[in-house]
């Protein structure tokens, strides 16, 4: 068993402590917004933040997630409404497929946290997400409007 | 009007079909006691034809046959059908038929398949027929109700309106009657000048979700009892599964059951992926890798290269004597290019989730080809077509993969094993890397011939490699031949070749090596388009001449090709000075019915590291539906294309694939990619497609600019095995 913090709330999992995070939070919590891509830390489709920094959460294990505040697609936003980045993601119709989405607009938030004003080098560093779509271009226009908004 | 009567199953209902409309159209009715009733969507809302359901509070469902992988035709082709209908924009949704409602219907929504960038073309006219009919009957019962003739009547943004009385009335008040109406046998489509919908650059229909995290793909389906699959096949291809030692993950955690897959995979079903996963590798398996397990790359490589030069060939496209002119020309040129296998590497890995009983089998899935999958649940649960459906889920990316339906089968194989409790089959990263249908593996000669005064009077290309029609879909070989392999080379079709050389012979040594072949990504105008494109600039720098100009003299025969060349040329400045160690690229392709361009600006560090500046690229493709989602194809196309490019290639060592993840098989980032400037020629008379043609002047664009800025021509592909990367 293991709690775990996701989006506010607690939950008391029946899962192996080295379990990874991403799974736990896929099937043992029901939180699918959290996409398996690579599951070697690579592609950023299953990106959360772990106490406020963006994570690969195929890359962290229960335990070392225990104990902290892990935030997930589905609690980004307060209130059931949108977080900026999400509303910014709508206006600029970012997505293409989708599937990578989450866990783009999930490492575009914790960038704009720490800054909120990115420039586009800011971005090309921060922001190594795999999409196979090409939604590069709107997700820049898109990052750059939520930094304005 | 030539109609058929097909009962429907648990409604006592018929559907009338209308040929005349090219079978994509039929009106509802069913007659319980003798009274008119309509045939109703799942809410009850009244189907006005089969592709238009209106419910009361004036929602427009839109029915889409074609699968949303990202693409944006599902947007597309709901203003196809939105822009015929006159209805409230805002008031539209959409909604997936079933398969399984296909078959049940006559096909009445026609072609499911989704692929070769078809989804819009090969359907605009009759979807466009099916919102126009629905209009002219939804005005139709208006005018019944009003007693006026209809052709006072008119309607836009879902209003009906009888101007001499001043009477109005909306579309989800009149719906009922008019599901009740004859469909009109005599369809008029808008004049395309008349379009206010269609070439508007309206915001996609399923975006919200996807924003959310709520957006599910077959990768999230949960259902009560639900188990989860972990598969591994045969690493070699022909290969066969031999034994595994279920004894040693007995009592692992979660482990519910071991099952054996078409005798060549073993997947491991618990409660969770992540156990069933675990305990999947720790199983051992011992395969017998068959025939294969000696193949490389270095063996399939000299089988190609012995077909460039000796053994029978398909020709694919000729005009006058290409060996003979070359044998008199005055100066020569020779190049041997190749192009590798590449994944997909879709971000979603193949899944399908399946619920098996002896009386019916359901499975849930990103699929294609929802007619194909469910083709193939028949196939494995053989049930019959009344016992089986396919849902259709959004995908996470498909690019040609999931076209195919392997992973369909597996999952009802394994669920099979299970009776009443659904399995969801997910495929690992490294699975999905190492049994893909690759893009297939060829090499190519080319030889040009010049006469004194440097006119190019031969070429002759001789591609050697695999066919994919040979492996996929034997029965649309020609006498053996495969028409695909000679995408954007052909002298007739969807995708000719843009130059007229009087001496022309293009053919095709087919070599099939066992790696399983696939559709992908504009297929073969990848690797079709870099030999042309590359080798017309070794022309051009053979004689000293300017690439573009050089190309436009072979031309002029070709307006729609030449325009969008001279299109991007325009705009990213050829023939001016590029900025301080900027260079300049140009590629041009005819392919899925469409005439694109691109051109690239690059700078070349030590020659072995590449940025790109801008990227300039042009689309002919006949009608633009949404300019915002046609820009967005063009600029993943040249992601996807450069990936391949920079990134890709699938290597083959002991008969399997090397590549087993990203970290091995690489993808574009942020950083690498500049905002792709696109320009949309549309110039009517004809439907091209979109999502792919584009992918193909990627490639060549950006290496015809390496050799610009180096002097060194690049004939192999990816740019990873020379050491070449991004800046």
């Amino acid at each position: 068993m293991a709690n775990l913090t996701i989006n506010g709330k607690s939950y008391s999992l029946d899962v192996e402590p080295d379990t990874p995070l991403l799974w736990a939070i896929r099937e043992n919590a029901g939180l699918t917004g959290t996409k398996y891509g690579c599951g070697i830390a690579q592609c950023g489709a299953c990106t959360v933040h772990l106490d406020g920094a963006a994570v690969r959460s195929c890359g962290v294990t229960v335990s070392e997630a225990q104990g902290k505040q892990i935030t997930t697609i589905e609690g980004l936003a307060a209130d059931n409404g949108l977080h900026k980045v999400q509303q910014a993601w709508l206006e600029n119709d970012v997505p293409q497929c989708g599937y990578c989405q989450s866990g783009m607009i999930m490492a575009v938030a914790a960038l704009l946290k720490d800054n909120p004003k990115p420039s586009d080098q800011d971005i090309n560093d921060a922001i190594t997400n795999i999409c196979r779509c090409g939604t590069f271009a709107q997700v820049r226009e898109a990052i750059h409007a939520a930094a304005n908004a | 009007m030539n109609q058929h009567v097909t009962p429907r199953l648990n409604r006592r209902s018929f559907v009338i079909g209308t040929a005349a409309l090219g079978g994509g159209l039929a009106l509802g009715l069913d007659i319980p006691f003798g009274g008119p009733q309509v045939v109703r969507a799942a809410d009850g809302s009244p189907e006005v034809n089969a592709w238009v359901v209106i419910r009361p509070d004036d929602t427009v469902v839109i029915r889409i046959a074609r699968s949303e992988m990202g693409q944006g035709s599902l947007t597309g082709l709901a203003q196809l059908v939105a822009e015929e209908l006159a209805c409230d924009w805002s008031k539209v949704t959409t909604e997936y038929p079933t398969p399984g409602q296909n078959v049940a219907r006559k096909r009445v929504w026609g072609d499911f398949s989704t692929g070769g960038s078809r989804g819009i073309r090969s359907s605009q006219d009759y979807v466009r027929k099916g919102g126009a009919a629905a209009r002219m009957m939804l005005i139709q019962a208006a005018a019944d109700e009003w007693k006026v003739p209809v052709a006072e009547c008119t309607a836009a943004n879902s209003v009906i309106t009888h101007k001499a009385s001043g009477k109005t009335t909306t579309y989800g008040k009149v719906a009922e009657a008019a599901a009740k109406l004859t469909p009109p046998a005599d369809v008029k489509l808008k004049d395309p000048k008349d379009w206010t919908l269609i070439g508007k650059g309206v915001k996609r229909l399923d975006t919200a979700d996807k924003v959310t995290g709520a957006m599910v793909y077959g990768a999230d389906i949960k259902l009560p009892g639900m188990l989860n699959a972990a598969i591994k096949d045969c690493p070699v291809t022909g290969g066969k599964l031999k034994s595994y030692d279920e004894a040693k993950i007995a009592g692992m955690k979660g482990v519910k059951k071991v099952v054996a897959v078409d005798g060549t995979a073993v997947a491991v079903v618990a409660d969770t992926w992540w156990h069933a996963k675990t305990a999947l590798d720790a199983l051992p398996i011992v395969w017998d890798e068959g025939p294969n397990a000696k193949v490389s790359s270095e063996s399939i490589g000299k089988w190609l290269a012995e077909g460039l030069d000796s053994g029978p060939a398909f020709v694919g496209n000729e005009n006058g004597d290409a060996k003979a002119a070359l044998a008199s020309a005055v100066k020569k040129v020779e190049a041997v290019y190749n192009y590798p296998y590449q994944n997909h590497a879709t971000m979603e890995p193949m899944n399908a989730t399946a619920l098996y009983t002896p009386e019916r089998c359901e499975v849930w899935c990103g699929t294609q080809n929802g007619e194909a999958a469910f083709a193939a649940v028949l196939e494995a649960s053989g049930l019959p077509a009344d016992k089986c459906e396919v849902h259709k889920l959004i995908l996470g990316g498909g690019f040609g993969r999931r076209g195919q339906t392997d992973y369909v089968r597996q999952a009802v194989q394994i669920a099979k094993a299970m009776p009443g409790t659904p399995v969801k089959l997910l495929w690992s990263r490294e699975e999905d890397m190492t049994h893909g249908r690759y893009h297939p593996i060829t090499q190519c000669k080319l030889t040009g011939g010049f006469d004194a005064d440097n006119n190019l009077t031969a070429l002759h290309m001789r591609i050697s490699g695999q066919s994919i029609l040979f492996s996929l879909r034997p029965d649309a070989l020609v006498n053996g031949k495969d028409p695909a392999t000679f995408q954007g080379l052909a002298p007739s079709g969807e995708a000719t070749i843009g130059y007229s050389v009087p001496n022309l012979l293009i053919e095709h040594s087919m070599r099939n090596p066992h790696i399983n072949p696939g559709f992908w990504r504009g297929v073969n105008v990848n690797q079709n388009a870099i030999y042309l494109e590359c080798f017309m600039d070794e022309l051009a720098n053979a004689v000293g001449q300017d690439p573009l100009e050089f190309r436009r003299k072979l031309m002029s025969k070709n307006p729609k090709h030449l325009a969008v060349l001279n299109a991007v040329a325009e705009k990213i400045g050829w023939g001016t000075p590029a900025p301080e160690g900027v260079h300049r690229g140009l590629a041009q392709l005819h392919g899925y019915g469409s005439y694109v361009a691109g051109a690239a600006e690059i700078s070349v560090i030590d020659g072995t590291k590449i940025k790109i500046h801008r990227i300039v690229a042009s689309t002919d493709p006949g009608y633009v539906v949404n300019p915002a989602q046609v820009e967005r194809q063009i600029a993943g196309s040249f992601v996807y294309g450069l990936s391949a490019l920079f990134y890709g290639g699938c290597t083959v060592k002991d008969g399997r694939i090397e590549q087993t993840n990203f970290d091995s098989y690489n993808s574009m980032r942020i950083a690498e990619m500049p905002k792709v400037e696109s320009i949309m020629l549309p110039s009517g008379g004809f439907w091209g497609g979109v999502g792919e043609p584009t992918i193909g002047v990627a490639a060549p664009a950006v290496l015809n600019a390496y050799f610009a800025a180096t002097g060194k021509r690049i004939r192999s592909v990816p740019l990873r095995d020379q050491n070449i990367t991004f800046a």
